[in-house]
């Protein structure tokens, strides 16, 4: 970068209002976000502090509520849950997402744009519909599971009629998990694909010259290059699995002795909310829920980016 | 084609770009890639075949017939019409409101985005990282639990069952926030930005003819998913809206749903099924029509030089 | 369903209405002073007034037959005007008019509430007494269990719409086949469930996944009363003789693997009422409506029974219905009682409401009148269900109380009951969890709740 000698304080000057002029790009988008999401915020973040009862009005509370939310079982029980759900499904979507990218990008694919197309096609469903169709794949009694249970039980009567199960306490969160998965493994793709294709082509013919096989190729030049994506990919996907609320929602009509109403964190502060009418413990729960979130994707991001990136 | 070359500043022979090129298009297409890419299409597309399959049956023959084959009769435009027009074409009055809340809600996240991520990936402004960790941070709070406050807030500026409830807080997009931030930190050449500035022009005449077409790629992948979430928005609607007549199309189709339960129960599943598939069409529609700016913008807008 | 004509008392007070109305009309077109909008001015005089006025009311509502009835009001009123809005089906729209009643603004002038729910927004004091517009009167046009249903407290806080007196619903087709008596008996009826069970591993008895409302009808048929409400006391006892004697029946069913656990209202639970896997239906008498609608591949194969009984003595409880109550946030609150008033107990109203389909009649001129006896739909291969239905209604017990926080102990009833359910075992544990988190959640919300 090469600046013309401008006597010191124009420069001065110059880098000064530069530096402000970043707001008016900046400000459309933090006028309405402070209006639409930081004002609720600090409405919850207010409520925390307070109890509102059927009988009695509105108390403040100090920090009770939060002492409450730190010995609740059914919190840390739900938080537990959506844990290991994170830690399984994030890393299995990621990476099956990253070889779909990769396979799209190799120039070695008939039909790619195709593929290219199919795959996203889940994440534009909505989820309402997503709940429809794989109620009924999960169906153990008419539905596609119920047929392959027929199936093996009339010809592999060592499984018995009852094998498959999406909705037992032992399945149904892997079977939530293929669902998510089905869904936002398009979208992730995407995302990695639009990065490769920044790469520069230099670094491809470099590396032919140097001898590199195709193999070769992927692991040193293309996932290093994807290494952004990866933890902006990664660090959005811990904050879906954290609030993960949407689809055990929906199915919960499907298996509702095995969904409970605290079955996520999101799920219970939705049912403390909208159920219980108890506004400030749901808030509560938000806020612990939003501060753990924020750490964790904090502690993601600054592992995976290199200095420099922020 | 032929590249400069960076050290000696003279054009590479053109030998070697001959023989990249000729490894471009005559690499052998591998099949071990197109089976398990044609798995992963089998996966993600059978589920939805079976909205198209039971978008051809009538109500009756949905309760009676196996869920992944045809029942008794063809009676897809039966149902199409039949969705179209049930209860005063109000699937039409939905299907416009996603329409507005899409264009308003979703260009206008995309608008949003792109200058602020602009903003945080070419200027060194007081409050920078601040600003990245605020949006993350209050992302972190999940939504749920911030409707009812919302909806007080709303609720006393006069603005709950009104369209601008859905549209207002859909212009948030911090993944397009981050996204443009990425994609214009490597596709935007400061350089250029310098020039112009020395240049006389403009901080927003220099983002309008400079990087605008620069960010093109990135900006369509934006605003893609914007129309997704915004065509999916569900859960904020839900709560902001009383009046059927300003539901999204997720929030209608729910509502239809609903009515096969309990007292005086009429079970349209047909109507909720076709209706689904009607919502599907136009985001494979915008689809198909934005990946081809994609695909020649992407690759335009990443070489350095 | 047959047109219900009128019996000559019910036209003696409908025209004793109108002409009350009329001169009330007149007399208040005399006077150059306008009654005032929300204010509780006394009787039927306001009434009559602020329907003359006219205005535009809200109306909260998910009846199919509520466009039909809206249609015919305003063509009898032509100055009032009904904003006919479908918020949503029962959760869905409760949990509205809780945001909007606590926002204090965008609440309907009218809402269906059913009955489980109505004591809900009757104790936060969201609705208003209609004994102020002298609906006391009423009392004897609607049956006594839907009439005490919406009298709480010592307040009238809705008009009963349709009710739901229990019947067993069977599917005569299948006991037929599987040469089973139809029971009277719970003893019977669980002998039956093996019986079924037996002959076919795919068909039950009937389906429950665990049901808050089914329960409680169910504890309360067998003589339970687990709530006893006393303003902001409450005792809760879901161990209490009445649940004991329903647990050691149902339990029988539970731990035994004989219910169908597919979920209620969905697609599979259509088809298995259509292809005969679930074989019976405990239910409020508006299930006629949903087979006729809904279930139409076993058209002529369903007939109605009354409820199996304990020892013999018929005793009956409800299960669903629901009413229309007056939102206090209301700016015209005279004008939507007089739609209320009108909505659920005008003939011509009540006649359109049965026709649709919607719901079994609260009305007594409807209950007792010869043709509704003598219905006798093809869909039940010509039996008169209204007269099974009916003696049902007149054999429910009184005295049952639900809950001040009913939204609240019906979602966390799968979270307790539930898991009885889902591991096939014995529902007392269940209902004992579901008692202590529902005297947690009454002490902390303010009342004084007790349990046994």
């Amino acid at each position: 970068m090469t600046t013309t000698s401008l006597p010191r304080t124009a420069r001065r000057a110059t880098r000064r209002r530069r530096d402000w002029r970043g707001w008016g790009f900046v400000a459309p988008f933090m006028a309405v976000f402070v209006a639409m999401i930081i004002a609720p915020v600090f409405y919850a973040l207010y409520l925390s502090f307070f109890r509102q009862q059927l009988i009695g009005g509105n108390i403040f509370a100090g920090f009770s509520n939060y002492l409450d939310v730190f010995q609740d079982a059914k919190f840390w029980e739900s938080f537990g849950r959506v844990a290991l759900f994170m830690v399984v499904q994030v890393p299995i979507m990621l990476a099956l997402s990253m070889i779909a990218a990769l396979a799209l990008d190799s120039a070695r694919l008939q039909g790619a744009s195709f593929f290219r197309i199919a795959i996203f096609l889940p994440y534009a469903v909505p989820g309402v519909v997503a709940a429809l169709i794989w109620g009924f794949i999960y169906g153990a009694q008419f539905g596609l599971a119920g047929s392959i249970n027929s199936f093996l039980g009339a010809h592999f009567s060592i499984l018995g009629a009852h094998f498959l199960q999406p909705f037992s306490v032992s399945w149904v969160l892997p079977s939530i998990g293929n669902i998510v998965t089905w869904e936002y493994m398009g979208y992730n793709m995407l995302i990695f694909f639009a990065a490769l294709k920044v790469v520069s082509s230099e670094l491809y013919e470099a590396a032919e010259i140097d001898g590199a096989g195709p193999l070769r190729t992927v692991f040193s030049i293309k996932i290093p290059a994807l290494r952004g994506a990866i933890v902006i990919a990664t660090v959005f996907s811990i904050i879906g699995s954290i609030q993960l609320f949407n689809e055990p929602n929906l199915l919960k009509t499907l298996a509702p002795d095995v969904i409970s109403s605290y079955f996520t964190p999101n799920m219970y502060a939705y049912n403390l909310s909208f159920a219980g009418q108890q506004f400030n413990y749901a808030a509560t729960v938000a806020i612990v829920m939003g501060v753990i979130t924020a750490v964790t994707a904090y502690i993601v991001q600054a592992r995976g980016s290199r200095q420099g990136d922020f | 084609m032929t590249t400069i070359d960076r050290a000696s500043g003279q054009r590479v022979a053109p030998a070697h770009r001959a023989k990249a090129h000729r490894r471009g298009s005559r690499q052998r297409k591998s099949v071990v890639l197109t089976i398990v890419m044609v798995i992963f299409s089998i996966y993600s597309t059978v589920p939805l075949l079976w909205l198209i399959i039971n978008a051809t049956k009538s109500q009756s023959s949905l309760f009676s017939s196996f869920g992944l084959w045809f029942g008794n009769g063809f009676d897809l435009f039966g149902n199409i019409a039949q969705t179209f027009t049930y209860n005063n074409d109000i699937f039409l009055h939905w299907f416009a409101n996603t329409l507005l809340y899409v264009v308003v809600g979703g260009g206008g996240a995309t608008i949003l985005a792109t200058l602020g991520g602009y903003g945080l990936a070419k200027y060194r402004f007081p409050g920078r990282r601040a600003v990245f960790a605020i949006v993350l941070g209050a992302v972190a709070i999940p939504g749920t639990a911030l409707a009812v406050p919302t909806f007080l807030l709303f609720s006393q500026i006069g603005l709950t069952n009104t369209p601008w409830a859905v549209i207002l807080p859909s212009l948030i997009s911090p993944f397009g926030l981050y996204l443009v931030w990425t994609f214009a930190t490597d596709a935007v050449p400061t350089e250029l930005l310098e020039a112009a500035r020395l240049d006389g022009a403009g901080e927003f005449r220099i983002f309008f003819t400079i990087a605008l077409p620069l960010l093109a790629p990135g900006i369509v992948t934006v605003l893609l998913f914007a129309i997704v979430a915004t065509w999916n928005n569900y859960f904020l609607p839900l709560i902001m809206l009383s009046d059927p007549t300003w539901y999204p199309l997720t929030v209608g189709l729910s509502q239809w749903s609903a009515q096969a339960t309990g007292v005086g129960a009429q079970p349209i599943f047909n109507l909720v099924i076709t209706g689904s598939l009607l919502t599907i069409v136009p985001i494979v529609v915008a689809f198909l029509f934005l990946q081809r700016y994609w695909q020649s913008g992407l690759a335009a807008g990443s070489v350095k030089q | 369903m047959k047109r219900i004509t009128r019996s000559s008392t019910t036209r003696g007070v409908v025209t004793a209405m109108a002409v009350g109305a009329l001169v009330a009309a007149t007399l208040v077109g005399c006077s150059s002073a306008g009654s005032t909008s929300s204010g509780s001015s006394t009787g039927t005089a306001a009434l009559a007034a602020a329907l003359a006025k006219g205005g535009t009311i809200t109306y909260w509502t998910w009846t199919p037959a509520a466009q039909a009835q809206v249609a015919a009001f305003e063509k009898a009123y032509p100055k009032v005007k009904v904003n006919l809005v479908n918020a949503g089906t029962n959760t869905t729209e409760y949990t509205k008019l809780q945001n909007t009643i606590k926002a204090g603004k965008g609440a309907p002038d009218v809402a269906q509430i059913e009955y489980g729910v109505l004591p809900q927004f009757a104790l936060s004091k969201s609705l208003v007494d209609l004994q102020t517009f002298g609906f006391n009167s009423l009392k004897a046009d609607y049956a006594t269990g839907p009439w005490g249903d919406v009298n709480i407290a010592g307040g009238l806080w809705a008009l009963p719409q349709d009710s739901g007196p229990m019947a067993m619903f069977y599917n005569k087709k299948v006991f037929d086949a599987n040469h089973i008596a139809v029971p009277t008996t719970w003893d019977q009826y669980v002998a039956a469930a093996h019986q079924l069970h037996a002959a076919n591993p795919n068909a039950y008895i009937t389906s429950d996944a665990g049901d808050p409302g089914f329960a409680t009808s169910m504890i309360w048929q067998a003589g339970g009363q687990p709530f006893k409400v006393n303003g902001s006391k409450i005792s809760i006892n879901l161990q209490d003789p009445g649940t004991l004697k329903y647990t050691a029946e149902w339990n029988k069913l539970v731990q035994g693997k004989l219910l169908s656990t597919i979920p209620g209202w969905s697609n599979d639970w259509f088809k298995a009422l259509g292809n005969g896997s679930i074989a019976t239906l405990l239910s409020g008498a508006w299930m006629p409506g949903v087979l006729e609608a809904s279930v139409k591949d076993a058209s002529g194969d369903w007939r109605v029974a009354p409820m199996p009984t304990y020892n013999g003595t018929p005793v009956n409880a409800e299960n669903g219905g629901s009413s229309e109550a007056v939102i206090k946030q209301s700016s015209n609150q005279a004008l939507a009682a007089g739609f209320v008033r009108w909505l659920d107990h005008d003939s011509n109203s009540v006649s359109i409401f049965t026709k649709a389909g919607g719901g079994f009649p609260s009305t007594t001129a409807d209950l007792t009148s010869q043709a509704f006896l003598d219905t006798a739909p093809a869909y039940f291969g010509g039996q008169k269900i209204n007269q099974v239905l009916a003696q049902g209604a007149k054999n429910v017990l009184s005295g049952f109380n639900l809950l001040p926080y009913e939204v609240y102990a019906n979602s966390i009833f799968s979270d307790t009951v539930g898991k009885s359910y889902a591991s096939s075992s014995d529902l007392n544990p269940g209902f004992q969890a579901w008692q202590q988190q529902l005297v947690t959640y009454g002490n902390q919300q303010g009342f004084t709740v007790t349990g046994k």
